[in-house]
């Protein structure tokens, strides 16, 4: 039996989702799930993690009573899942499936007005609520009234929350939501999904098999070995730092190491100012040979790239990728080996030059992260409220983010505002 | 063989009541084979034993002739459109059960499974999500049943009915090719225009069938 004893300390520290004791045999003699006893908090996004066949589906389904558990009980806001009508249950609680699940014989439009319809909310009440919610994943008005199939994968994943979000249930269920659209698209999803619970700080339980992206979103990850056994639950820091066993170790993989790094963010890292490194505006003259590398900055002294005058022919400036203190310790170690001087720009919020560090104090610091992470207590390890972490994670934007997922020409994409801070932000 | 076209002109109404009578007849038996194979093939669908079952009664119903067919409704119906109405029936359930089997198969089982988890109670998935995605295919089996059913028809005319049918035997009897001409074109042309009604109600009722697929990555 294993508890994700970090739940109450999680969210607004109220108890959403409990199991106790719960097994699930299926008639065929299989255990898909093994004396489960799981703690999900209000609020934040719990990811169920493991190989297929390790019963992270089940446990999923078991909340929402698609799966019935042989033994034990299911408690939602207290109250055993079982005593309520399975219908009515499952109108209160948001369902993303793979592939999306959409109707094909409805407009985009009325399948997100699925479930308001279902609560009698009556057509025109429920499809204002759904034109409301196709802006909030950032679709047009004209997506609306097309068909599931006419759009790509990406945006029918979109409609799949939307319809989700549409009666605003507490708690979503998400399974391997993700799991069908390509990488990129994949990754701009989930940084999406991540400014979304920012603004509605839901209950979220989310099924995937694959470790990155529990990483990238969960504030809690459940690994699930075969057999339906939970094997650990707690915050990705700790997981990555402390894994329970070899299985787990396994699961994580070789770079779980660096993984951690990308959960931790640069602001603890010491700037040293901007005149450690010297400085060329991009309208003055090149640097002198000899004079050794210098940092191209624009008349508002924002990074543009580094020039060495000696590196021969005078090419243009190697590229450089300014970081803020909410990108990753990851990026800045990437960054730190690309650039010639070892050295990496650091910005505030508009971009303009703070300062620089080296590639020795980002190393220093990832390593004390290590030691950290590997000796902090359990309990005293989550103090960071999820949405805190949900906003560092939504900073940390790659590049990625605004590769278009789809050509503008069909108009429907919205491009996501950078940083994404703005309220009614498009997943 | 000459069409008497005179015969034609003075017979226009009775060609017109005989043409509605067949219409009737066929129409009347597609509509019970529906309410029957509707629930009958829900059964079948949601119930793996009983698929076989059925579905091996209904084709061994098809392979009665439909002589034979009247022939044995006579003691319980006697000379009467029902016996038309039941014998034809009959034969359009080997159709629209299988169809409406393979229709309810056809159903994307992720749309059905969305339906119940957001809270849909199993008569309303049936009804606003499984038949309407079933419908295609379903309809593929009315329009071969409304076909089948309007050229049978004539065979009830053994037992007294049968609309156009009566006009190939009256013209056997007669040596006049005549009534049997025009019989034979009414048939062809009820069952094109019926076809092609049919074909319009589906265009109708799936609209999300005939918008095209939008290029888009992702």
């Amino acid at each position: 039996m294993t508890i994700c004893s970090q739940a109450r300390d999680a969210g607004k520290g109220l108890l959403m989702i409990k199991f106790d004791a719960v097994h699930k045999r299926f008639p065929n003699g299989t255990t898909a799930v093994h004396d489960l006893t799981l703690e999900l908090p209000e609020g934040g996004i719990t990811v169920l993690v493991g190989s297929s066949g390790c019963g992270k589906t089940t446990t999923l389904r078991m909340i929402n009573r698609m799966v019935d558990p042989t033994s034990g009980t299911i408690r939602l806001g207290g109250k055993d899942i079982r005593e309520q009508d399975a219908a009515e249950l499952r109108r209160g609680i948001g369902y993303v499936i793979q592939q999306s699940g959409l109707f094909p014989h409805r407009t985009v439009l009325d399948n997100i007005a699925t479930v308001p319809l279902l609560l009698g909310w009556g057509r025109r009440k429920s499809r204002a609520r759904a034109a409301e919610l196709l802006e909030t994943v950032g679709l047009t008005a004209e997506a609306g009234r097309r068909y599931p199939h006419q759009l790509s994968g990406g945006q029918q994943q979109r409609v799949g929350v939307a319809r989700a979000l549409a009666a605003d249930p507490p708690v979503l269920l998400m399974d391997e939501p993700f799991g069908a659209v390509d990488p990129v698209v994949r990754i701009q999803l989930q940084d999406e999904l991540l400014r979304l619970q920012q603004e509605l700080n839901k209950t979220i339980a989310f099924v995937t098999h694959d470790i990155d992206e529990a990483v990238r979103l969960g504030d809690r990850i459940a690994v699930f070995r075969t057999g339906g056994h939970l094997v650990q639950c707690a915050p990705p820091a700790e997981l990555l730092a402390r894994p329970a066993d070899d299985f787990v170790a396994d699961f994580l993989g070789a770079e779980r190491e660096l993984k951690l790094l990308s959960l931790t963010t640069l602001a603890d890292v010491p700037v040293q100012p901007a005149t450690t490194v010297r400085t060329v505006r991009d309208d003055a003259p090149p640097p002198r040979p000899g004079s050794g590398p210098h940092l191209v900055v624009s008349a508002r002294n924002e990074p543009l790239g580094w020039l060495d005058p000696d590196a021969g022919a005078a090419g243009p400036p190697s590229p450089v990728r300014p970081l803020r203190d909410t990108d990753s310790l990851l990026a800045a170690l990437n960054e730190s080996i690309a650039s010639p001087t070892g050295l990496i720009a650091r910005v505030d919020g508009a971009g303009v030059l703070t300062g620089v560090t080296s590639r020795e104090a980002i190393h220093e610091q990832a390593g004390r992260r290590h030691q950290q992470a590997a000796r902090t207590q359990l309990t005293a390890q989550k103090t960071a409220p999820a949405t805190q972490k949900t906003a560092q994670k939504t900073a940390q934007k790659t590049a990625m983010e605004t590769a278009p997922e789809n050509g503008p020409e069909n108009g429907l994409d919205t491009t996501p505002a950078p940083g994404g801070s703005a309220p009614g932000g498009s997943i | 063989m000459t069409v008497d076209w005179s015969w034609l002109s003075a017979h226009a109404g009775d060609l017109t009541t005989l043409t509605l009578s067949h219409l009737q007849a066929a129409l009347t038996a597609v509509l019970l084979g529906l309410l029957i194979s509707l629930p009958l093939a829900v059964l079948a669908h949601r119930v793996r034993p009983l698929r076989g079952l059925l579905l091996g009664m209904s084709n061994v119903l098809f392979t009665i002739p439909s002589i034979a067919v009247f022939v044995l409704l006579l003691p319980v119906s006697g000379l009467t459109r029902t016996t038309t109405v039941i014998g034809l029936t009959i034969y359009t359930l080997v159709v629209l059960l299988r169809n409406t089997v393979e229709g309810l198969d056809s159903v994307p089982a992720k749309a059905r499974e969305a339906a119940v988890a957001m809270g849909t109670r199993p008569l309303r998935t049936l009804l606003t999500v499984e038949l309407p995605l079933a419908l295609p295919v379903i309809m593929a089996g009315v329009r071969i049943a409304t076909v089948m059913s309007i050229s049978l028809v004539s065979v009830a005319t053994y037992i007294g009915d049968g609309g156009l049918g009566q006009l190939f035997t009256d013209g056997f009897q007669r040596d006049f090719p005549t009534p049997v001409v025009a019989g034979i074109v009414l048939t062809l042309l009820l069952a094109l225009v019926a076809d092609a009604l049919l074909v319009t109600v589906q265009y109708v009722l799936t609209p999300w069938t005939r918008r095209p697929r939008t290029s888009g990555r992702g």
